[in-house]
């Protein structure tokens, strides 16, 4: 699998060369969140708001309202618990383009539950006006600035920084309210977002091998959420299907395919990965994927469960999973 | 009993200086070994923690030096489990002080502070960042010498502010110290908690800041200036003291003084290159420190061993 570094850093550069209009917002947060490159090119365009989001999110409804597009950069958490009413009334409620890059979602930070972003989508998600996107791999982080850019309004995206998989081709370009797809299959349909869809792609390839057809749809845009192709997949599956999201169950993805199917009285089953109504703790990645049953064997976990079969499948077959080193170059601290 | 008391005549400075000494040297080791560290957060607020642990908090001693317990899950209705860092300050009384870390970044920095004063076992510095540790690189209120939840900036002094109340309205004698970054006074939040503090008169705390100048972008100033502090906080109703951050009597004579109705904050000036002077050649990106090199981190080994041939 291809791996790439500090995509966003060089992508976002490139991308703003001939937007001046667009301006990013740091709160001290400069290079952990792969803004440094932009600075130091455009350092006009850049606006240092120090460790104050409360204001900085403000201050971008009044930069939007005069034609500017700000796109704020810090950690997803401090985004929006931060900073909630003032992305409510001062971006959300006059529907501003406002583009708001949340870095290190959910599990993805050792800075412990200060630092993890595990109800953003559930929070977000109950704004009026407001666009949610997700990014996978490398492909995502590359076209999601298209895509936010083209939103009237404001936008919250769930970003990747630092070493990144490309699980999709280049051309394959994350576009608004289409999910991929990764495989087909009619046993049942399996909706992945963000990091959950790399590592279910582990668990898929052995299922599959088990004879289990498996839908497998990686879901980037979160809100708005209608897909046909999605229900779809639903409808025509034989078992149910399963979501995998690193985030609460309450309010994310889960909850997402549960309105839709209970409004579509689709009378399938529906099984929610991701985490159970919990805080968490500061920890590596794979060791809190692993504790809060969010990794490839949950997955297969949650498989058999549903399928009422056993399927005996061991760790030692699954691909290995990338892992960034706690010190990996690609990132300026350990966090 | 392992936290030494203060007789009069003692020379608690000369403890306190082994203290400051030894927390640079933990941490830098730290940091040589780990290849990362918050290690010039330890060159700035050595003394102020020694000052703090040797001469001004008043806090029960501790049997033996704590083991760091395993996390025991997140706080809630059906875990009885759960606990705070708080343990390694010794059993809360009406009498004795209480002590919250606001910039939860320098856990690091009061954890190799807890070593030295006898409170945390030597080997509790090895749980640094492990899977499952109490020992967060971010601290959090299971981790060793907090209570609350501080990483997420501004929200320590509030809460100190809220203890400090209730011990008011309890009657209790003891007092709520708060160490404090300047870089954090950048968020609302503090100035919100420094007019309450004022308000409700809570001369029962004091705030030690640590002014090194220094955030994670850069120079304080460059990323978002707060300058005249002393004049803001001064207006906010704080009774504020500008120390030499690393002159242990300077530190701790405002602590003596008796209470006004203000509530106390020392603005202790400090350098963050303070006793590793190869720290400047990476000035102004000091926040973290991550060896660019092999060659870079051997020159840092060679520090450290020059540090414990002179202990």
């Amino acid at each position: 699998m291809e791996i790439l570094t500090r995509v966003h850093a060089k992508n976002l550069v490139q991308w703003a060369k001939d937007k001046p209009e667009v301006l990013v917002l740091s709160a001290d947060l400069t290079s952990s969140t792969e803004i440094d490159l932009f600075r130091d090119t455009y350092p006009e365009r850049f606006l240092s708001m120090g460790i104050a989001e409360q204001n900085m999110l403000s201050f971008a409804g009044g930069l939007a309202r005069e034609d500017f597009f700000p796109f704020i950069h810090t950690f997803a958490v401090f985004i929006y618990r931060r900073a909630y009413d003032q992305i409510a009334m001062s971006v959300a409620y006059p529907n501003l383009p406002v583009r708001m890059f949340g870095f290190l979602p959910g599990i993805m930070t050792p800075g412990g539950a200060t630092h993890q972003a595990i109800e953003d989508i559930a929070v977000m998600r109950a704004l009026p006006n407001m666009t949610i996107l997700e990014c996978g791999d490398a492909t995502d982080v590359e076209s999601v600035l298209d895509v936010a850019h083209a939103v009237n309004g404001p936008v919250y995206v769930r970003i990747l920084r630092g070493e990144i998989p490309r699980l999709f081709h280049p051309s394959e370009k994350m576009v608004l309210g289409q999910a991929r797809k990764v495989s087909t299959g009619r046993d049942l349909t399996l909706l992945t977002s963000g990091i959950c869809t790399e590592e279910a792609m582990r668990a898929v390839q052995v299922l599959q091998g088990r004879g289990l057809a498996i839908e497998h749809l990686h879901i980037t845009t979160l809100k708005p959420f209608d897909d046909p192709a999605v229900m779809e997949s639903i409808a025509q599956s034989r078992y149910g299907v399963i979501t995998m999201e690193n985030h609460s169950i309450i309010g994310g993805l889960g909850t997402i395919i549960a309105e839709k199917m209970a409004e579509q009285g689709l009378g399938k089953k529906l099984v929610r990965i991701g985490l159970r109504d919990t805080f968490v703790h500061g920890a590596s990645k794979a060791y809190l994927m692993k504790e809060y049953g969010l990794d490839a064997m949950a997955l297969i976990a949650e498989v058999e469960r549903l399928t009422g079969e056993t399927l005996g499948i061991a760790e030692s077959e699954l691909a290995e999973a990338h892992l960034t080193a706690v010190h990996s170059l690609a990132k300026a601290e350990a966090l | 009993m392992t936290q030494e008391t203060h007789h009069d005549g003692e020379r608690w400075q000369r403890r306190a200086q082994q203290v400051a000494r030894g927390i640079r040297q933990r941490v830098l080791a730290h940091t040589v070994n780990n290849n990362g560290g918050y290690l010039s957060q330890a060159c700035s607020a050595a003394e102020i923690l020694a000052a703090l642990y040797t001469k001004i908090m008043n806090l029960a001693p501790v049997d033996k030096p704590l083991v760091p317990p395993p996390f025991a899950g997140v706080p809630g209705p059906d875990n009885p489990n759960s606990f705070t860092g708080a343990i390694f300050h010794g059993p809360k009384a009406s009498q004795r002080d209480r002590f919250i870390l606001s910039p939860a970044q320098y856990a690091l920095v009061v954890y190799a502070a807890l070593i030295e004063v006898g409170r945390m076992d030597e080997q509790g510095l090895d749980h640094f960042n492990q899977d499952g540790s109490t020992v967060e690189m971010i601290g959090a209120e299971h981790s060793p010498g907090m209570e609350v939840m501080t990483g997420s900036l501004g929200q320590g002094l509030s809460q100190a502010a809220g203890i400090a109340m209730a011990r008011k309205l309890r009657g209790e004698t003891g007092r709520v110290w708060v160490f404090v970054s300047d870089g954090e006074l950048q968020s609302g939040q503090n100035w919100e908690a420094l007019q309450a503090m004022a308000h409700h008169r809570l001369d029962n705390m004091g705030i030690y800041v640590d002014v090194n100048k220094q955030q994670c972008d850069g120079p304080v100033c460059s990323v978002m200036n707060m300058e005249p502090l002393h004049e803001r906080l001064a207006s906010f109703g704080a009774r504020v003291f500008v120390v030499d951050g690393h002159d242990l009597d300077a530190l701790a004579a405002p602590a003596e003084l008796e209470p006004d109705g203000r509530p106390l904050v020392v603005l202790a000036d400090t350098d963050p290159c303070r006793g590793l002077p190869i720290l400047q050649t990476r000035i102004p990106k000091l926040h973290y420190v991550r060896f660019v090199s092999g060659e870079e981190r051997e020159r840092y080994r060679q520090v450290l061993a020059d540090f414990s041939a002179e202990a």
